[in-house]
């Protein structure tokens, strides 16, 4: 089967500066596709690279089989949605939505009929005749929705489309957006630096750094099992265990992670463990995250709301389930 | 200090604040007076008598309206070709960042900081260098370099407040460059142009000192009424001219200012 997007040893330099470095990647069909990273490494350079906002500096890109350098934005089949929605302000809401079918000359009677049509799938019917300026950001963010998919777009980008919404319309398009996805079976390729947001609605993430991809998996596989120190760290704060440490308890000299949550924390006087000394506890409302010093080594762990917990400054005794130990590829 | 809490200004205030606005448009008040004269040879207050002879006058005058469809003509050409360098100007200053960029966009606005009179000194040596004989293209290249730079700053700021990504997402929708520039560049920064081509027509059409330096035996409208000052004869036609010129030039830029007020709103909205 050919890839909805392909990226064959991808590289775009801008100056002396690699933003993609060496990139490989194949997105599936009708995949929900997450690019993951912090601000500055590389993911939205990939999906402007894939929209054809920029050409790579080397390698290839291929959209469903077909070479997709020196094609314009213009002549791929692949609709972007912005992260500040970029929708026309001199044009209302409807002929926003039928922009793409008006260039491609298509009657107006049509046109309309489309544009009416994708504003009811984004849950805005009669919201045609209002201006961008009168609407929401909630509101904008589904007309700019809209507005790419009455293209029927083979492969739709996302750039960051819910980092200006609160967190309750964010949760809600979330929803939203993995419904939707699945219901028209479009390849969605997804840029976000919020790993809850990756985690939640992909069917797999690419985590990037400095240019590279660190990993490339299900959200299963890259919050348990983190190849490298960077992943567990940025995706979903794990703790990352030095050789010397991990060795004690796997008596393999590597790097593992181990997740806050499989951590449990005991009074010092009772049974065996690790011995710890609790430096702060920090309550997040459904659970309290807690500081361990262990030997100079800061460990985190989060305890259910409600646990009873010793006081800061107390020796406390850490046990884990050995398998929730994971051991990293990352050279020790 | 004043423990009333009045909004109001004191009084001694008021008054010089209705004095120095009398002292500004107070003299133009006596041209248009003067145009109804019915003493020509000199200005004598207050007028002996009120006429509109004068009118008649102008009207029959083919010097008046030589100069004036001059004046017209050079503005118009000036406009449109300021329109066009200074929009792709500006574009290319606010869209894409290059070596130069902040010097480009200082040489731009540099002539209408120069004083006039450099300008036209430099442009009618270059020109006498070129060997370019005086004629209604040498006024019209002379206008442009100010022109040019009114349209700049207005395009310039325009472009500024638009969204960058508005162009990617055209491009993105499936409109290729000139679909662009006509769907969605061009509708984005028309009250821009249309109000930098007002002030650029307004400012090529009362010109003078530049226009000395460049204009062969020609005369520009505001040229003219300089020579016909010196000319004991017909004195008010120059009034008459005079009132002409402030209306065409003061409707423009009245129109311009209200255009780009409208425009903050439109593109502030844009978000």
């Amino acid at each position: 089967m050919t890839s909805a997007v392909s990226f064959a040893r991808v590289s775009r330099h801008f100056g002396s500066v690699r933003a993609v470095d060496v990139v490989d990647l194949d997105i599936a069909p009708g995949e929900f596709f997450a690019m993951l990273g912090p601000s500055g490494s590389g993911k939205t350079t990939c999906l402007r690279l894939i929209a054809g906002f920029e050409q790579p500096t080397s390698g290839s890109i291929s959209i469903f089989g077909e070479r997709a350098e020196g094609v314009p934005p213009y002549r791929r089949n692949v609709n972007t949605v912005f992260q500040d929605y970029a929708l026309f302000p001199h044009l209302n809401v409807l002929d926003n939505v039928a922009y793409g079918l008006m260039v491609k000359g298509v009657g107006k009677p049509e046109r309309q009929k489309a544009a009416e049509e994708a504003l009811s799938l984004v849950r805005l019917p009669g919201y045609g005749a209002r201006r961008p300026s009168q609407l929401s950001g909630g509101q904008r963010q589904r007309v700019a929705l809209a507005r790419a998919l009455v293209n029927q777009p083979k492969v739709l980008l996302l750039d960051e489309p819910l980092g200006a919404l609160d967190l309750k319309l964010r949760e809600n398009m979330q929803e939203e957006l993995k419904s939707l996805q699945k219901a028209l079976g479009i390849t969605f390729v997804f840029v976000t630096h919020d790993q809850g947001e990756a985690l939640s609605m992909a069917d797999r993430v690419a985590v990037f750094n400095d240019g590279k991809i660190m990993q490339i998996g299900t959200p299963e596989d890259i919050y348990q099992r983190p190849k490298t120190r960077f992943v567990a760290d940025f995706v979903g704060s794990s703790n990352v265990l030095p050789p010397d440490f991990v060795q004690r308890y796997s008596g393999q000299h590597r790097w593992g992670s181990l997740r806050p949550e499989s951590i449990r924390i005991g009074r010092a006087a009772k049974g065996d463990g690790v011995a710890a000394r609790l430096v702060s506890t920090n309550y997040l409302g459904a659970t309290t995250r807690l500081a361990l010093d262990v030997d100079g080594l800061r460990l985190h762990a989060i305890m259910p709301a409600g646990a009873a917990l010793p006081k800061a400054g107390e020796a406390v005794v850490l046990t884990f389930n050995r398998d929730h130990l994971h051991l990293m590829d990352e050279p020790a | 200090m004043r423990s009333d809490g009045s909004p109001s200004a004191p009084l001694g205030l008021k008054i010089a604040a209705a004095c120095g606005l009398l002292f500004l448009h107070l003299p133009i008040f006596l041209i248009f007076i003067y145009a109804f004269t019915t003493e020509e040879r000199s200005f004598v207050w207050p007028p002996p008598g009120l006429t509109t002879q004068w009118f008649a006058v102008t009207w029959n005058r083919p010097d008046v309206w030589q100069s004036l469809s001059l004046s017209v003509r050079v503005a118009a050409i000036s406009t449109l070709v300021a329109l066009v360098l200074g929009t792709l100007c500006a574009a290319a200053v606010s869209r894409t960042r290059f070596f130069g960029r902040e010097t480009i966009s200082l040489l731009v606005i540099l002539p209408i900081a120069l004083p006039g009179i450099i300008t036209g000194i430099a442009l009618r040596s270059a020109f006498s260098l070129a060997e370019i004989p005086f004629s209604f293209w040498t006024i019209v290249l002379g206008h442009a370099t100010f022109c040019v730079v009114v349209v700049y700053n207005n395009a310039v700021a325009r472009f500024r407040r638009t969204s960058g990504s508005m162009i990617e997402a055209s491009m993105d929708l499936g409109a290729d460059g000139f679909q662009t520039f006509r769907h969605v560049v061009l509708p984005n920064i028309a009250t821009a142009l249309l109000a930098g081509g007002m002030l650029a027509f307004a400012l090529s059409f009362d010109e003078v000192i530049v226009t000395t330096f460049t204009a062969g035996q020609q005369q520009t409208l505001p040229i003219w009424m300089l020579e016909e000052l010196i000319r004991p004869r017909q004195r008010p036609v120059t009034n008459v001219v005079a009132m002409v010129v402030v209306l065409v030039t003061l409707l423009p830029i009245l129109v311009a200012y209200y255009l780009t007020r409208d425009g903050d709103q439109i593109a502030g909205s844009g978000k």
